[in-house]
């Protein structure tokens, strides 16, 4: 009788009506619900709504808990879901399941999904040679391909994108509107026949004749330089194996340092240049598919001037199908650095680019699909097992980020910091960053800055009531920024802003010790800040520990030569008589010790500093290890690249009232040097010695406020050990830690900590 | 006299001042109209055609001697330069000075020579002046004001409403060698050869390019400021954008290197013995190669164009990239990482 009953039960039809919310639009949710609920014999229908996607399937009891349960479980690849909410209902008698056209009423709120590396079906179609895309560069489908770079306006349909020059062939128009086909919907969808076309082209725009594919391998096997037009703009290629084309391409492009990024084959090659640990190859491999900075392999056949005095590697894998037809059994690692001219954004038109690239890259090949808007590729760098973003662009923009609101809904701007620039768009508990912009040092990358400020705005439908903007009265951005039309505008402290953005990110509201590790703010006092231990929240904040201020002698000029920083240093705590005693340890003529000294002596253009970044510059010019920094932080990532673990010893310090006075690690370093001790050791102790300062600091603070959170922000965490070992310490001490992954603890994530600061004290704060 | 240095007696109208008149000042500013020592100076001037214009300037300069030139050429080059560049014949000067207590004497009559010389060059006559002097610590050595009369010929107009989009903006040679010059002799930095201050007189140039060229329509000194600020406010004067090409702009070397090393833009530079010169298109050639003709011209050169704008000023850099310039906001602070 049980077992009767039982099957009674299973074979009844029941009913449900299904919200989805979360990220599930734009990701082909609707024909995977539909194939889904196929593939159980379901009935019903399912549309995108505005707060998601709403379905009502029916059928027999078991079937549609295998459905539900697939479908928590298997979503499509992209889709994020946040909460299924399941309401029972009377059996409606569907006779089919149906894809039901989009309810249009109501605030749109419809995510756009970033763009999407090549998934493995696509990928299978461009390698078969009896698949009708065999080799087509701009292969994809719904679950892969061009989103971000694409669009132009809302709602996300192809006329609205820049694939609305090329209309659909009867084949595509076909896969378009099958639900059961895994082109359904897909917005870029294309083949050879309807779709863009890719170009080799020379100097003077003429087509290179040939298999561009073919003749694009011989011409980087013959070590040229070829501009390549991608997803978000184009990047300069060279074989990654060929020092001298490298060393020619650092030439031209006037980069003579900065490490280069490289695409690779396929993930066996990365593992035969570089260590890569499973949670990197997942990264690598992952949508998002971004620059992972790797540690190489000692002895890699890799030429060192792809990253010279660096161990690490910054390496991605192909992830547009252009890409990956660009690589063969030969040409397996690609340099790909972005195709800009100095303090230029990236190129991304073809006209643009035979200018501004013309004398840089020997050959161009690009196609003749526009983009819209410019994105570079993220950076990002995997420590302890955790993501950490140097550079959040490309694959994860503009995917929001949840933040703590105050209950007042108000739409705010931050407009971000001079380098490394992205802005943020906050409304509610949502906040949208931009693309990476850069630096704010030329129009051009002003002009990049209002066109993507004037699409994000659009495609996220936020325009700020409220604009936050950096302090420093010469920043561009912030002059940018009191140009914009606003009903507030908000001038924020640049330590308050990456204290802010630490707690953003991590949901905190309360107030919090914030330790702020970093290159250059400006502080309310007028002088140059970057190591300051902050008490504060978004209303406010209380600078209760610093680093002693030196001065930078030649202001800027200090910032860009470190052996100035170890001459101030040595005038500030041994005067000249230290400069003399330790002469033969900095690295500079006597004509310029002579010249930095009397600056030293007159004060002349020397602004004071509680930089950690120029700490860093001064211990790395006396270990001779940086005398020049010719890319931002060189000094600082050279000398943590010494860094060696398991070694705990330091150099001794003073805290009084407030400020940390180095004297005696200097002492303690030119000790060192004097006894010829091995810079790895000095580079080890000065680390563990910044770690002990930020120990100390907090636990100060603590004594004195009681707070035991701690937030980590500012760029100098973005050196490894110290970030691991400051994290340890203080979590022995007890203290709870926080820091980034979601933004960059540098300058990149700044304006989150602005627009939440602009945005509780507009709404919240008394 | 009595001593070797400026005594509060100097100033007060007695035997000393007296002295202090008769043999240094007049001794060497000595002409006709000053000599009569009268209250107020009778300028012989025709001014039935042209315009008469005035300008005045203080200098308080430190240090008072720098290589290239001293409080005192510089009080005659600033003032006859202003005129110069508003398109005047520069003819007379007044000059007055505020002494220290304890000035050497010596220190004074060099300042007043190298006046007298610049001003012989510049053709113009010093024809009224004022000596007060100060208890120590309350002036710094000397400050010199000196206010010049000129005459704008005839036929010639300059003017900011005379600046067109497409004129182009010329210089007549290196930049920031005064301002660099005075900063290093002030701070005691020694570079490997001396900056020498370009401080002169322009007048005569300026004459005579505006008598041969109708195509220059305004003309300034890029003096405090510099090139960047001098240009900036013609920009926004015109409400007119002006595109500056680094390439383009003159500077020695020696100036780049020593600007490098002190963290300073030499665009912002102080400049004594130049001018810039908004021309129209069709004369500029002509007139670069005049300015190359002559002893202070021969790295003249088109620096800049004028374009349709709001008043901004843009600097097209040797990377191809485009910067905005503005005036400073106090120091140059590092925006850097
Ligand atoms: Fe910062
Ligand atoms: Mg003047
Ligand atoms: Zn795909
Ligand atoms: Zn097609």
């Amino acid at each position: 009788m049980a077992y009767s009953a039982r099957q009674e039960e299973a074979g009844k039809i029941i009913s449900y009506q299904v919200k989805i919310q979360g990220i599930v639009q734009g990701v082909g949710f609707r024909p995977y619900v539909f194939n889904l609920a196929c593939k159980y014999g379901l009935k019903g229908w399912v549309l995108n709504s505005v707060s998601g996607v709403t379905l009502e399937i029916e059928g027999e009891t078991a079937a549609v808990a295998s459905f539900l349960k697939e479908l928590k479980y298997h979503p499509p690849r992209l889709a994020r879901i946040t909460a299924i909410r399941l309401t029972p209902q009377d059996p409606q008698g569907y006779a089919s399941f149906e894809i039901i056209k989009s309810e249009c009423q109501g605030e749109r709120e419809v995510l756009i999904t970033p763009d999407v590396a090549i998934c493995e079906d696509c990928r299978r179609d461009i390698l078969n040679p009896a698949e009708r895309r065999f080799h087509y560069p701009f292969t994809n489908c719904t679950n892969c391909g061009p989103r971000f770079t694409i669009i132009r306006d809302l709602p996300y349909d192809r006329e609205r994108t820049s694939m609305s020059a090329f209309p659909m062939c009867r084949e595509c128009e076909q896969e378009y509107h099958d639900p059961r086909n895994r082109r359904f919907h897909a917005q870029p969808n294309a083949c050879p026949r309807c779709g863009p076309q890719i170009f080799l082209v020379d100097r003077n725009g003429r087509e290179v004749a040939g298999n561009w594919a073919e003749r694009f391998r011989q011409l980087i096997l013959a070590g040229k330089i070829v501009a390549v037009k991608g997803l978000g703009g184009f990047h300069l290629a060279c074989d990654a194996r060929n020092p001298v084309a490298i060393g020619e391409l650092r030439r031209r492009k006037k980069r003579p340092a900065k490490p280069l990024a490289i695409m690779c084959r396929d993930l066996d090659t990365v593992q035969k240049y570089c260590r890569v640990s499973p949670e990197e190859a997942r990264v690598l491999l992952s949508p998002a598919a971004p620059i992972v900075v790797l540690e190489r392999r000692p002895g890699s056949p890799l030429p060192d001037n792809l990253a010279p005095n660096l161990k690490s590697l910054g390496v991605m894998l192909p992830y547009t199908p252009l890409h990956l037809l660009l690589f063969d059994g030969e040409v397996e690692a690609l340099v790909m650095t972005s195709g800009n001219l100095s303090g230029q954004p990236l190129v991304k038109n073809n006209d643009e680019a035979l200018v501004q690239l013309g004398e840089v890259a020997d050959y161009f090949l690009w196609h003749n699909r526009e983009i819209e808007n410019r994105c570079d590729d993220s950076v990002v760098k995997v420590m302890d097992g955790e993501l950490q973003f140097w550079r959040r662009s490309r694959g994860y923009v503009p995917s929001p980020l949840e933040i703590p609101a105050p209950p007042r809904e108000l739409s705010v701007l931050g407009t971000g910091g001079e380098m490394k620039n992205t802005f943020c768009l906050v409304k509610g508990n949502r906040a949208f960053f931009s693309q990476y912009i850069g630096e704010m040092s030329s129009e051009e990358c002003v002009a990049f800055y209002h066109s993507s400020l004037a699409s994000l705005t659009r495609l996220v439908n936020i325009v700020p009531q409220v604009i936050a903007y950096d302090l420093h009265p010469n920043y561009r951005i912030s002059r940018l920024a009191r140009e914009l039309p606003a009903e507030q505008l908000i001038p924020v402290q640049h330590h308050h802003a990456h204290l802010a953005s630490c707690l953003a990110e991590n949901g905190l509201q309360e107030e919090v010790i914030g330790i702020i590790c970093d290159g250059t703010g400006y502080g309310t006092d007028g002088c140059i800040w970057g190591f300051e231990i902050l008490r504060g929240d978004f209303c406010s904040f209380q600078r209760e520990v610093q680093l002693a201020y030196v001065p930078l002698p030649g202001g800027e000029a200090a910032v860009r030569q470190p052996f100035r920083m170890a001459l101030a240093y040595l005038y500030q705590y041994f005067g000249h008589e230290g400069i003399e005693r330790y002469r033969n340890f900095i690295p500079c003529s006597d004509k310029e010790v002579a010249l930095v000294g009397k600056l030293l002596q007159s004060k002349f253009n020397s602004p004071l500093t509680s930089s950690c970044g120029r700490f860093f510059d001064a211990v790395a010019a006396l270990l001779q290890v940086c005398r020049e920094n010719f890319y931002e932080g060189q000094a600082a990532v050279e000398l943590a690249e010494l860094v060696r673990g398991g070694y705990s010893e330091s150099y001794p310090f003073e805290i009084r009232q407030g400020v940390l006075y180095p004297a005696e690690v200097l002492a303690g370093i030119l000790e060192d040097l004097k006894r010829g001790t091995d810079k790895t050791l000095i580079a080890t102790k000065f680390h563990n010695t910044l770690v002990a300062m930020v120990c100390q600091g907090a636990t100060e603070v603590r004594a004195k406020n009681g707070l035991n959170k701690v937030v980590l922000s500012g760029g100098t965490w973005q050196n490894p050990y110290l970030l691991v070992m400051a994290r340890r310490k203080l979590t022995e001490l007890g203290f709870d830690v926080y820091y980034h992954h979601q933004v960059p603890t540098n300058d990149g994530g700044l304006a989150l900590g602005q627009a939440t600061i602009a945005y509780w004290r507009s709404a919240a704060c008394v | 006299m009595i001593g070797d240095k400026i005594l509060l007696a100097h100033g007060d109208g007695g035997l000393l001042t007296h002295e202090l008149i008769s043999n240094l000042f007049l001794r060497h500013f000595e002409n006709s109209i000053l000599k009569t020592m009268s209250d107020a100076a009778t300028l012989p001037l025709e001014i039935e055609k042209g315009r008469l214009v005035v300008t005045t300037d203080s200098f308080v300069i430190k240090p008072i001697f720098f290589p290239g030139g001293d409080i005192g050429k510089l009080a005659v080059c600033g003032t006859v330069n202003d005129l110069a560049v508003s398109g005047a014949v520069p003819r007379y000067l007044t000059a007055s000075f505020i002494l220290e207590e304890g000035l050497p004497l010596a220190d004074l009559e060099k300042i007043l020579t190298s006046m007298a010389e610049a001003a012989r060059m510049a053709g113009v006559t010093i024809i009224a002046g004022d000596t007060k002097v100060v208890e120590r610590g309350n002036a710094d050595k000397i400050f010199v004001n000196t206010t010049g009369v000129g005459l704008v010929p005839e036929g010639v107009e300059l003017g900011y409403h005379r600046v067109e989009e497409g004129d182009v903006v010329i210089l007549n040679g290196n930049i920031g060698e005064h301002g660099l010059a005075v900063v290093s002799r002030r701070e005691g930095l020694e570079f490997e050869s001396d900056i020498i201050s370009d401080c002169t007189c322009l007048n005569s140039i300026t004459q005579d390019l505006l008598f041969q060229y109708k195509g220059i329509k305004l003309m300034r000194d890029p003096t405090r400021g510099g090139v960047a600020t001098t240009v900036k406010e013609i920009a926004l004067a015109t409400n007119k954008d002006i595109f500056l090409f680094e390439d383009r702009i003159p500077i020695s070397d020696e100036v780049r290197w020593a600007a490098e090393m002190l963290g300073l833009d030499p665009l912002y530079l102080a400049n004594e013995g130049k001018f810039i010169a908004v021309v129209s298109p069709q004369e500029a050639p002509d007139i670069v190669a005049a300015l190359r003709r002559l002893p202070q011209g021969q790295q003249a050169s088109i620096i800049g164009e004028v374009k349709k704008g709001q008043g901004n000023v843009f600097l097209k850099t040797s990377l191809g990239a485009t910067k905005l310039i503005d005036m400073l906001a106090g120091e140059q602070l590092p925006r850097i990482c």
